[in-house]
């Protein structure tokens, strides 16, 4: 074999690991039963890959060479620990005779699908604390590294590795089984992995300052982990939440200046607006709703695209979206979802009353920390012409608010209305 | 594997409850053990008597003490146990599920520490 074909054949390890590593440690997951061990014989299986392609060509199946190699370098990994301890010997004998077809037979099959479907349910089992949920699905689904993942959640890096190893170690010592969910527990199971999904997205989506760009994988990150989930198990409420990131994820370019300053959906620039994302997020909320088993998530697409599809702020079709948040209220009621539909109907029906409706939820007690209910009442405050009342709210808001981008436009607001 | 779930609810509301209220949960405690007997999950199980009769027992510095009441004061006290028998921790959730007491109360569940017998 001559150096080119060796070198592009080095390149093609490199693209197959990209392209199917996270799917080799899923079956390696189930056929040895331990993510650690798992993860190590992908290591060595693809540093085999690194060594024996250029020398013997590409296998015709890479994914089944690089499974039953994993399972080869386990088995020496268990040998060579068998010195120490019993239990291993037994493993590795174990693992010897379920002999090599059986684990070649397992790479060929459709349990490829299954088994990033396992890896995916078990990673964001919901005995698993949300934290832990999150940074082992980044980790083993998405195969971001420890230090990655860290650096876009702000959190210290031997924090977030602690973090995943005391995961792994429930999982293990817990017996959390490497298992699609019955019929049964998939509603309860699939709002655990949507949720997981959804808080990937947010962090990326919501912060828009400093590590703008890390963040936004983030968001990038969930889409790909959404389409994902959608390609393997199409159920209504995964479709509904992949629209509602794709349509998010369509008006980034808007939301924010190029010095980073926050555009609010009112004053975006609509023509930056990623016309070919909508329609496809637009489709995809066609696609769940047309199930007639859509929940939240799908609602909350719905109306994003309603705000997607109008040409101008002034021309959106706000009895619409408030009809939408009437449906999600019954759906999934919350006092967030309220505050939105609180914005809709101020929209819809002026200003006054959907400050009755924001002041009766602050009334029981709800949302008074929460810095967009108190931004949502002062820009209503402020559309009355009730300035003392605008700026009382925008300084409460400012008080709460953590956000530097958000921050930024409260101090602009109230500066605007002490006229300074 | 063996998980023991622990029953944690507020035992100030059996006093209070309704005689034919209590004796209706009771059966049901009743028929769920039966339940998992005949599903062979049961392994044991027992209701304990109220905190009140509780004692702590620490020994510091080789001199033992033991106090009044139960190791920590919480809203919900440990009411009973059961120890089962599961394959996984998905299956240990499903019987747990079905304690009465999950309904207005918690169950927590402990995998049971395996010591390795050969030594």
């Amino acid at each position: 074999m001559d150096d080119a074909t060796a070198t592009s054949l080095r390149e093609r390890v490199g693209e197959i690991y990209r392209s199917d590593s996270r799917s080799v440690l899923a079956t390696l997951i189930r056929l040895l039963g331990d993510f650690d061990l798992a993860e190590e014989a992908l290591h060595d299986a693809f540093a085999a890959a690194v060594e024996k392609w250029p020398e013997d060509g590409l296998p015709a199946n890479p994914r089944a060479w690089l499974v039953s190699a994993g399972r080869f370098k386990a088995i020496d990994r268990l040998r060579r620990r068998a010195r120490f301890d019993a239990a291993s010997t037994a493993l590795a004998q174990r693992f010897e005779e379920l002999g090599s077809s059986a684990f070649e037979a397992d790479a060929e099959n459709d349990d490829v699908a299954d088994d990033r479907l396992r890896l995916i349910f078990t990673c964001c089992h919901p005995a698993l604390s949300p934290d832990a949920r999150v940074a082992l699905t980044l980790r083993e689904v998405c195969g971001l590294t420890t230090e990655e993942i860290a650096h876009a959640f702000l959190t210290p890096a031997p924090t977030l590795a602690q973090r995943i190893v005391r995961a792994k170690g429930k999982i293990r010592d817990a017996k959390i089984p490497y298992e699609i969910p019955s019929h049964a527990d998939l509603p309860e199971r699939l709002e655990s992995v949507l949720h997981v999904v959804y808080l990937v997205f947010n962090e990326g989506y919501s912060a828009s300052s400093g590590d703008s760009l890390t963040r936004a994988d983030l968001s990038g990150e969930a889409i790909r982990l959404g389409r994902l989930l959608v390609d393997l198990l199409p159920e209504p409420e995964a479709i509904g939440l992949l629209a509602l990131m794709i349509l998010h994820d369509a008006r980034r370019a808007a939301r924010s200046s190029p010095s980073g300053e926050l555009i609010l959906l009112e004053d975006q620039d609509r023509s930056l607006w990623d016309r070919e994302r909508i329609a496809e997020g637009c489709a995809l909320v066609e696609r769940a709703l047309g199930s007639h088993r859509f929940g939240p998530y799908t609602l909350q697409g719905a109306i994003a695209a309603v705000h997607a599809e109008a040409p101008t702020a002034a021309a959106t079709d706000w009895p619409q979206i408030v009809g939408l948040y009437d449906v999600l209220m019954r759906a999934d009621p919350s006092p967030v979802v309220e505050l939105n539909r609180a914005a809709a109907i101020a929209m819809r029906d002026g200003p006054e009353a959907g400050l009755d409706l924001i002041d009766a939820i602050l009334a029981r007690g709800e949302l008074t920390t929460y810095h967009l209910a108190h931004g949502a009442r002062a820009d209503l405050c402020r559309r009355l012409g009730r300035k003392t009342d605008a700026i009382t709210a925008y300084e409460r808001a400012l008080e709460l608010a953590a956000q530097e981008p958000e921050r930024r436009f409260l101090e602009r607001r109230l500066r605007e209305l002490k006229g300074e | 594997m063996k998980y023991l779930c622990l029953i944690y609810d507020d035992e100030t509301m059996w006093p209070s409850m309704p005689r034919e209220q209590a004796d209706a949960i009771m059966g049901e405690y009743y028929n769920f053990t039966n339940d998992i007997q005949k599903s062979g999950h049961y392994l044991g199980g027992n209701a304990l008597q109220p905190t009140q009769t509780a004692t702590t027992v620490r020994v510091r510095n080789g001199k033992l003490s033991s106090t009044d009441g139960p190791f920590a004061e919480t809203k919900e006290q440990l009411g009973g146990y059961y120890l089962i028998e599961a394959t996984d921790l998905n299956e240990a959730i499903q019987v747990a599920g079905r304690i009465p007491s999950a309904r207005f109360g918690s169950i927590e569940i402990r995998p049971i520490q395996e010591f390795d017998q050969a030594q």
